[in-house]
C-alpha cells in the first residue's frame, strides 16, 4: 500500500509544474509602477516640487508597488478613525430603551470605497500615484467650483449626472457608519433620513427628486455655513 | 491612528469635502500650522557611522527618543547631528522600525543586548512584528531559564540567619550542603532499596517444609520479614514527619508528588496494623500490599535522571493523550474487522469484539503472542494491515517525547556544567576585580611614602614613585579616603576636656579612622601584637613632634618607633579599650607586589566589626579615658609643630623608621 500512495503522489508533483508557471505569470503583472516625472506632475497639479515629493514618499512608504488597491485604500483610511474603522466597540446605554449593553459597529469602508470610485479615475480598480495626486490638487488646491464638481462626482455613485435619493442615502449612511452606528432598532435609519430631506430641499430646486450637476453648485454657493466650512482645506498642506 | 500613515492625513483631511454638504453646522476652525517647517534631514551619528533620515520620519513615533524631544539631549551643535554612542548594528533595526513602522528582531543579535537598545530608546519589545516575534520570544525564554538556573545556585549558599528549621529543610532538599544531610540522604537510600528487596523477596518460594510445599519465604519467615517492614517504615515516617515539620509551607509540601508517593507508601503498613483482626477484608488487605511497591518512587528523590523523566512525561502530557486516543481509535477498527472477519470460520477465538481488542492491541505493537490467530483470508489481510499500521501510529508521537526529554536532559546537563564551571569564572573575575582594589592601597602606600621621603629630604629624584595614574582614578581614590575618614569613631567622646582641647588644635584628625588595608597584612598585624601586647600593656606613645595636622588628605601616617623596648606601663594601661595598631606598609622597593586581597570591597558593618571590637586590629584605636597624657591618635601628622603635652613617659622619639627584617616600616599609634 506503501508503494501505491508513493506513486500516487509522483503523479501530482509532475502535475504542479504547469499550474506553477500560470502563477508565475500572474506575479509578473503585479510589478511596481512608476509615475510621470516630476515636472510633469508639477505642471499638471497645482502643487510644487517638495510637496509633490513629500506626498509621493507617503504614497510610496504604504504602497511600495505604486499602486493602491480598494483594500489597502481602505485598510489606511480606516486608521484614521477610531478603533481602526471596521470594529466593534460596546457602549452601556442608559436610556429607557435599552438597559443593557449595545454594541455600535464603526465602519469605514462605505465611505472609503466611494472615495476610491472617487479617485480612481480611469476606472481600473488601483489608483496611481497621478490619479491620486490630481485629485488631491483638486482639494486643496482647485477652485471652489472644481471642488464642488468633485464632491458631485463623489456623491453621483452611478455616474449618470444625476443624485438621487438612494444614491444619497448611501453615502449619508456611510458617513454615520463611521462615527458608529447603533444597531438598536429604535434608533436606526431616523436621523440620516432627515439628512437626506434636507439635503434635497436645499438642492433640489425644481423638486423634480434628483439633483443636477448645476443645481448642487448654486445651491452650496448659496449656502453661507458651507462656504465657511471650505475654508478647512486653506491649510492642509 | 497609526502614526505609520501619518502621511495620508493630507488625504484624509481632503477627503472630508464629502462631508461639508450633508453637514447642517458649521465645521469647526482647522489649527494652523505656524511652523511651516520644510521637510529636513536629519542625521544621525551612531557610534560613528552616519544614518540619515526625514524629520517626518522619527515623528511618527513620537513616545520613543527618537521622536521627542529626548534626543535633544544627544544633539551636537558644532556638528549639528545627534550623537549616540551605542551599537550602530543594532540601531539598523531600530531606525527601519521608524521606516517601515515594523520592528524585526536580528538573528544574530544577543537577546539581552537587543532588549538593552530598545529600552535605551524607548520602543517597547511587544510590537515586533510576527515574522520575527515568535524567536524573540523564544530566545527570551531561554535567556530567563538560564537567568533563574543561576539564581537557584544561590540557594546553596548558607544564609547568615537561618533558625534550625530553615537549616534542616536546606539539609533535606540539598543534600550535599552538610555532612549530616548526606548521611541521612544515604541511609534512606539504603532503607528504600531494602524495602523495596523485601517486598520482592518474601514472594519467592522458599522450598518445602514439613507442612507445606513451596512456601514463599514471606510466610516461611513471616516475623523476620515483619520486623524488616517495621522498621523500614519507622524510618520513612520519621523521615516524612521531619521533612513536615522543617517544610516552609507546610500545605504546598503535604500537596506536593513527593509527599504524597511517602503517604502512599507507609499508608498500607498502618492500615495493615489495623485490619489485622477483621478477616473478610484480608482480600483488600492483600490489594493493600500492591501498593507498597509505590516505595520505589521514593528513588526519585535521590536520582535526577528518575525526575527528568516524570516532569518528560509530564510536558508531553497532550502527545501521549494524542498516542491514547490514535490507539484506541485504530484498536476498535480493527477489532470490529477482525471481529467481522473471522465470524464465519469455525472454533474462532474471535468471540466478541472486546475479545478482539487484545488480538489488536497485540498485533499493533507487534508483540504477536499467538493466543489468537486469524484463520481465514480476510482475516489474515486484515491482520496484516492492523500490524503495519500498528507501527506507523506508534512511531509517529514517539519523536515529539523524545525530543522533549532531550531537551530538559541537556538543559539539566547544562546546568551542572554552569555551576561547575562557576567557581572558576567567579574566581577569575575576582582576581581581575582586586587589581582595582590593590590600585588604591597602592596609591594610598605611594602617596604616604612620598610624603616621607620629601620629610627625610631624600633625593626625590632617585625614588620617583609613579603618580596616580589618570583623574578618575584619582578621584576614586579621594573618595574611598573621605569614606576612611568618615568613618570616626565616637570614643571622641571619652576624652577628657583638656584633652580635647588639645585635640582641637588639631583640626581635621579624625581620632580613628576606620581604613581599608590588606588582608595579609591585618593578619600578620593581628598575630603581632597579640603577641607583643600581652607581655604588656604597651602604650607607646606616638610622638606627635613633628607632627602636623593635615586635612583629609589620608596623607601619612605618622612613623613612629614601635618601642619594642619602651615597655613603660602608660598611665592608660588599663583601658581595655586600648590598642596597638601597626600599620605595616612596605617599602618601595617592591611596590606592586600585592598579591593579598584587599578590603577594598568590604561591606561597612565589615569594616565595623573589623575595627571596633576588641582584640581587633586595625588601624586606628580607640583612644582612652582620662589620662593626664594626651595620648595622640594615630593621624597624619607627618609634619606640623610639636604640641605642648603632658611629658611622654618615653623620650618622644622622633620619626624614626624601624626597619625590621622584613624592611617594614611600622607605624603605631596610641
Amino acid at each position: 500500500m506503501g508503494a501505491v500512495v508513493g506513486t500516487l503522489t509522483m503523479q501530482t508533483k509532475q502535475r504542479r509544474p504547469t499550474r506553477d508557471k500560470t502563477d508565475d505569470e500572474l506575479e509578473m503583472t503585479t510589478v511596481c509602477h512608476r509615475p510621470e516625472a516630476l515636472e510633469q506632475l508639477e505642471s499638471q497639479t497645482n502643487f510644487c516640487k517638495q510637496e509633490l515629493q513629500i506626498l509621493y514618499r507617503g504614497f510610496k512608504n504604504e504602497c511600495p508597488s505604486g499602486v493602491v488597491n480598494e483594500e489597502t485604500f481602505k485598510h489606511i483610511y480606516a486608521q484614521f478613525f477610531p478603533h481602526g474603522g471596521k470594529s466593534l466597540c460596546h457602549h452601556s446605554c442608559f436610556s429607557h430603551w435599552c438597559h443593557h449593553i449595545v454594541f455600535c459597529f464603526v465602519d469605514a469602508s462605505m465611505y472609503a470605497h466611494y472615495l476610491f470610485n472617487a479617485f480612481d479615475t480611469t476606472k481600473n480598480g488601483s489608483i496611481k500615484f497621478k490619479d491620486f495626486v490630481m485629485g488631491l490638487s483638486i482639494l486643496l488646491r482647485g477652485t471652489l467650483r472644481e471642488k464642488l464638481e468633485w464632491t458631485f462626482h463623489l456623491y453621483d455613485i452611478n455616474r449618470d449626472g444625476y443624485i438621487n435619493r438612494e444614491e444619497m442615502t448611501e453615502i449619508v449612511k456611510a458617513i454615520y457608519d463611521m462615527m458608529g452606528k447603533y444597531t438598536h432598532p429604535a434608533l436606526k435609519g431616523d436621523v440620516p433620513q432627515q439628512h437626506v430631506d434636507a439635503f434635497f430641499q436645499k438642492m433640489d430646486k425644481n423638486k423634480d427628486g434628483v439633483v443636477t450637476l448645476d443645481e448642487f453648485v448654486i445651491a452650496c454657493q448659496e449656502d453661507e455655513i458651507m462656504m465657511r466650512s471650505m475654508q478647512l482645506f486653506e491649510n492642509v498642506m | 491612528m497609526a502614526t505609520g500613515v501619518a502621511a495620508w492625513l493630507p488625504f484624509a483631511r481632503a477627503a472630508a469635502i464629502g462631508w461639508m454638504p450633508v453637514a447642517s453646522c458649521p465645521m469647526p476652525v482647522a489649527p494652523r500650522d505656524h511652523r511651516r517647517r520644510q521637510d529636513e534631514l536629519i542625521v544621525l551619528n551612531v557610534s560613528g557611522r552616519r544614518f540619515q533620515t526625514w524629520r517626518t520620519t522619527l515623528d511618527r513615533y513620537p513616545d520613543t527618543l527618537l521622536g521627542s524631544s529626548e534626543k535633544d539631549f544627544f544633539y551636537n551643535e558644532e556638528t549639528k547631528e545627534y550623537f549616540f554612542d551605542r551599537d550602530p548594528d543594532a540601531f539598523r533595526s531600530i531606525l527601519n522600525f521608524y521606516r517601515t513602522g515594523k520592528l524585526h528582531y536580528p538573528r544574530h543579535e544577543c537577546i539581552s543586548a537587543y532588549d538593552e537598545e530598545l529600552t535605551f530608546f524607548g520602543i517597547i519589545p511587544e510590537i515586533i512584528g510576527d515574522c520575527c516575534y515568535e524567536e524573540y520570544k523564544d530566545r527570551k525564554r531561554e535567556n530567563l531559564e538560564r537567568l533563574q538556573d543561576d539564581l537557584e545556585e544561590n540557594k546553596d549558599v548558607k544564609l547568615p540567619h537561618m533558625n534550625f528549621r530553615e537549616t534542616m529543610w536546606r539539609a533535606f532538599e540539598n543534600p550535599h550542603t552538610s555532612t549530616m544531610a548526606l548521611v541521612f540522604y544515604y541511609v534512606t537510600g539504603f532503607f528504600i532499596a531494602i524495602s523495596v528487596i523485601t517486598n520482592v523477596v518474601e514472594t519467592v518460594p522458599c522450598g518445602s517444609t514439613a507442612t507445606q510445599k513451596d512456601m514463599p519465604c514471606g510466610e516461611r519467615y513471616t516475623v523476620a520479614f515483619f520486623c524488616m517492614d517495621t522498621a523500614c517504615v519507622m524510618i520513612f515516617t520519621v523521615e516524612y514527619l521531619l521533612r513536615l515539620f522543617a517544610a516552609p509551607s507546610r500545605y504546598r509540601f503535604m500537596r506536593s508528588v513527593m509527599s504524597i508517593i511517602d503517604v502512599v507508601a507507609i499508608l498500607p503498613y498502618y492500615i495493615g496494623l489495623v485490619m489485622t483482626n477483621n478477616e473478610d477484608v484480608s482480600g483488600a488487605f492483600v490489594t493493600l500490599r500492591v501498593f507498597r511497591v509505590f516505595r520505589i518512587f521514593k528513588f526519585s528523590r535521590h536520582s535526577q535522571g528518575l525526575r527528568i523523566l516524570g516532569y518528560t512525561l509530564k510536558s508531553c502530557a497532550s502527545e501521549l493523550g494524542f498516542l491514547l486516543f490514535s490507539l484506541t481509535m485504530a484498536i476498535i477498527i480493527f477489532a470490529t474487522v477482525m471481529f467481522y472477519a473471522e465470524k464465519g470460520s469455525s472454533s474462532s477465538k474471535f468471540t466478541s469484539i472486546p475479545a478482539s481488542f487484545w488480538y489488536t492491541i497485540v498485533t499493533m505493537t507487534t508483540l504477536g503472542y499467538g493466543d489468537m490467530v486469524p484463520k481465514t483470508i480476510a482475516g489474515k489481510i486484515f491482520g496484516s494491515i492492523c500490524s503495519l499500521s500498528g507501527v506507523l501510529v506508534i512511531a509517529l508521537p514517539v519523536p515529539v517525547i523524545v525530543s522533549n526529554f532531550s531537551r530538559i536532559y541537556h538543559q539539566n546537563q547544562r546546568a551542572d556544567k554552569r555551576r561547575a564551571q562557576k567557581k572558576a569564572r567567579m574566581a577569575r573575575i575576582h582576581l581581575a576585580k582586586t587589581g582595582s582594589a590593590n590600585a588604591f592601597l597602592l596609591s594610598k602606600r605611594n602617596g604616604l611614602l612620598n610624603e616621607l621621603l620629601e620629610l627625610t629630604g631624600a633625593n626625590a629624584s632617585e625614588q620617583k614613585l609613579p603618580k596616580s595614574s589618570c583623574l578618575l582614578e584619582s578621584q576614586h581614590h579621594h573618595l574611598l579616603h573621605c569614606l576612611e575618614k568618615t568613618t570616626v569613631c565616637e570614643s571622641l567622646q571619652i576624652i577628657s576636656p583638656p584633652s580635647r582641647f588639645f585635640l582641637n588644635l588639631l583640626t581635621c584628625i579624625p581620632l580613628q579612622a576606620h581604613e581599608f588595608i590588606d588582608e595579609q597584612l591585618y593578619e600578620q598585624n593581628y598575630l603581632e601584637a597579640v603577641m607583643q601586647s600581652f607581655p604588656a600593656r604597651r602604650v607607646s606613645v606616638s610622638s606627635r613632634d613633628g607632627a602636623t595636622p593635615t586635612c583629609c588628605g589620608g596623607r601619612a601616617k605618622r612613623n613612629a618607633a614601635l618601642p619594642n623596648s619602651a615597655r613603660q606601663p602608660g598611665p592608660n594601661q588599663q583601658s581595655p579599650l586600648q590598642e596597638l595598631s601597626a600599620i605595616h606598609i612596605q617599602c618601595a622597593d617592591r611596590p606592586s607586589h600585592s598579591t593579598s586581597r584587599s578590603k577594598l570591597n568590604l561591606k561597612a558593618d565589615d569594616i565595623g566589626r573589623l575595627n571596633c571590637k576588641g582584640g581587633r586590629l586595625t588601624t586606628a584605636i580607640v583612644s582612652l579615658p582620662s589620662p593626664p597624657v594626651l595620648t595622640a591618635p594615630d593621624g597624619d601628622n607627618l609634619h606640623g609643630p610639636p604640641i605642648h603635652r603632658p611629658p611622654p613617659p618615653s623620650p618622644g622619639p622622633s620619626i624614626q623608621t624601624t626597619t625590621s627584617s622584613a624592611n617594614v616600616i611600622k607605624v603605631s599609634a596610641l
